[in-house]
């Protein structure tokens, strides 16, 4: 979680991924940040996201992008 | 068979009688034999191109939810399996999947190709080596490009496994075939269709009212606004040497309300008529001319369209490997800001270019799609000195600001669209700039709009019209009308209804003579 954290931190320093459970309901995060963080996830985690998986559930928070991070690393 | 035709009503009435005579369990059956003998009266020959896209399809979602079900199966049977061997075993499905996808993918794309574009390609190879080949004129089934992407967007889910392939072929064919969204969409899902599509419906009288409602809506859209502009439209892009400056102008506009009564009138239609058989279909379009920027616009206008190709081309070519490794290298060598914009871009433009090339096979479709892109590019850039702008300007958080951006993104969509009518990009880029000379403005006003055969009173009928349009995308903005329109008072209610009856009827442009246009999205 504390990797996701830093990659999240660094595309968007001035969101609050501790709290926010909103980030793509209240556009937070623009399809910018989402294939940023993709790319992020590809290279420093070896975590291959696929297209399907990019639903407004899985990226509203960080907790959610992490139970899809372990779901991924899982398979 | 067009919507616009007695025959359509008389074969809506014959299928709506027996739909709710007939056992329950047959009602899915009888609705695909109404599908093939609605798309058969279009032609018959037509109906080969649509059963291979059905067959091949279903027969791939079989192929693929066999594979998928023999892993399952092993993964289950297999208790001292190591995480190996089902990680092994998931991506062996997973490439047997992808193959059976990627063959359905070619035939069906590649029938597509060949139906809509073989002419296009001649056409570009003689204009730019000077050849002479001959086009093929291949025959272009009604509703090729819905029916396609439809049936795409299914085996693509199916092999991501977002759910299990439909077994039965029959009802596969219905989802393919359903006959009010044959014509101009909307391109549905089938997570969502088969809901309703295949389930028993009992004879609800206000689900059918409404959606007679909804579909007599759609006739005046159709019949009183957009046929009657038929006329004005054709003749003054028809004659470009005759009609320019101000009448240009006067075709953007009327092209832009011409296209907005066909094609959502065409959507009311498809939905209401869905709705009196039970079946809801999903909205393609959300009061698209309230929208406050062209982004917003594309959000609300063909929503099924945009989220087929954000789901299916977007996201896919974003995070694939090759976009990946794009992203990767911008963002080092072009700093974050500027790099994470490169991929994102990319795949924006490929997503406008298909969706120009979707909608035609001509350039003019391909110019207007990348036009839309450059426009939306535009706009996300200048995004930051819109923030400070609002911040500094008071009057631009005021509901006048409102309207103007509405009005903007209104005239914006118009002028881009006006490369559909004339259907030649240098004619269409000669033709705009002469609204702002002198030429035909006094001609105009002096009785030249006269000559299309449309009369002051047609004028007075698309002006009135226009107004209701508008008083119902703001009554929409609470609920849909019809279900408010239920909430009156049975007097109140049935004059409404009424009344609409007796517009389209009176104010129909329709009868001896006239021949009922082809829905514009019909053609894409």
């Amino acid at each position: 979680m504390e990797e996701l954290m830093e990659i999240l931190t660094g595309i968007r320093p001035d969101v609050d991924f501790e709290n926010c459970t909103t980030l793509i309901d209240d556009k937070i995060l623009d399809s910018f940040d989402i294939i940023s963080i993709i790319t992020e996830l590809n290279s420093e985690m070896d975590v291959t996201v696929p297209a399907d998986q990019i639903i407004p559930e899985n990226f509203n928070s960080a907790k959610a992008l992490w139970a899809m991070v372990e779901k991924l690393q899982d398979e | 068979m067009s919507f616009v035709s007695l025959g359509f009503l008389l074969f809506l009435l014959i299928l709506f009688v027996l739909y709710y005579a007939l056992p329950r369990r047959f009602q899915w059956v009888l609705l695909l034999a109404g599908s093939l003998v609605f798309y058969a009266f279009a032609s018959p020959k037509y109906l080969i191109y649509i059963a291979v896209t059905a067959l091949s399809t279903w027969f791939a979602g079989k192929l693929i939810h066999d594979a998928y079900a023999a892993r399952d199966a092993y993964i289950k049977d297999t208790p001292d399996i190591t995480k190996e061997d089902k990680k092994a075993c998931k991506e062996q499905a997973k490439k047997k999947g992808r193959r059976i996808l990627v063959c359905c993918l070619i035939l069906n794309l590649g029938i597509l190709a060949v139906c809509k574009y073989t002419d296009f390609a001649i056409g570009t190879i003689n204009s730019l080596f000077g050849t002479d080949i001959a086009f093929l004129r291949f025959a272009l089934p009604m509703g090729i490009s819905f029916y396609t992407f439809q049936s795409m967007g299914y085996i693509i889910d199916v092999s991501r496994g977002k759910y299990q392939a439909e077994l039965n072929p029959a009802k596969f064919a219905l989802f393919v075939t359903f006959f009010p969204q044959l014509v101009q969409g909307p391109i549905s899902r089938f997570d969502q269709l088969s809901q309703t599509l295949y389930s028993e419906h009992e004879f609800e009288a206000q689900k059918i009212t409404q959606g007679a409602w909804r579909a007599m809506w759609g006739f005046f859209k159709k019949m009183v606004v957009a046929d009657r502009l038929v006329p004005v439209v054709t003749g003054i892009a028809c004659n470009p040497d005759k009609y320019a400056g101000g009448y240009v102008l006067a075709l953007v506009f009327f092209y832009t309300i011409q296209l907005y009564a066909d094609f959502t009138g065409g959507i009311d239609i498809t939905i209401g008529v869905a709705k009196m058989f039970g079946v809801d279909l999903a909205e393609n379009f959300d009061r698209p001319f309230f929208s406050k920027n062209i982004t917003e616009f594309w959000r609300r206008w063909h929503i099924t369209m945009g989220t087929w190709f954000k789901d299916y081309i977007f996201y896919p070519v974003s995070v694939s490997k090759w976009m990946l490794k794009v992203s990767k290298w911008s963002r080092a060598k072009l700093g974050p800001q500027l790099g994470k914009r490169v991929p994102v871009y990319l795949s924006t433009i490929l997503v406008w270019l298909a969706t120009g090339i979707w909608h035609g096979a001509s350039w003019n479709f391909v110019v207007w799609g990348l036009l839309n892109c450059l426009v939306i590019i535009i706009s996300q850039e200048l995004e930051p000195l819109y923030a400070k702008f609002h911040e500094k300007c008071a009057f631009s958080n005021t509901k006048g600001w409102d309207v103007f951006q509405m009005f903007r993104t209104f005239w914006l969509m118009a002028f881009l669209r006006v490369l559909d009518v004339y259907r030649n990009v240098p004619l269409t880029f000669r033709m705009v700039p002469t609204i702002f000379s002198s030429k035909g403005w006094s001609e105009m006003f002096s009785g030249g709009m006269l000559k299309f055969g449309l009369e002051e009173r047609d004028y007075i009928i698309v002006a009135v019209a226009i107004v209701i349009f508008l008083i119902v995308g703001i009554l929409q903005g609470k609920k849909p009308v019809a279900e408010q329109l239920a909430e009156k008072p049975l007097v109140p209610r049935y004059l409404i209804v009424w009344v609409l009856i007796i517009v389209i009827l009176v104010f129909g442009a329709y009868g001896i003579g006239f021949d009922a246009t082809q829905f514009i999205y019909n053609q894409f």
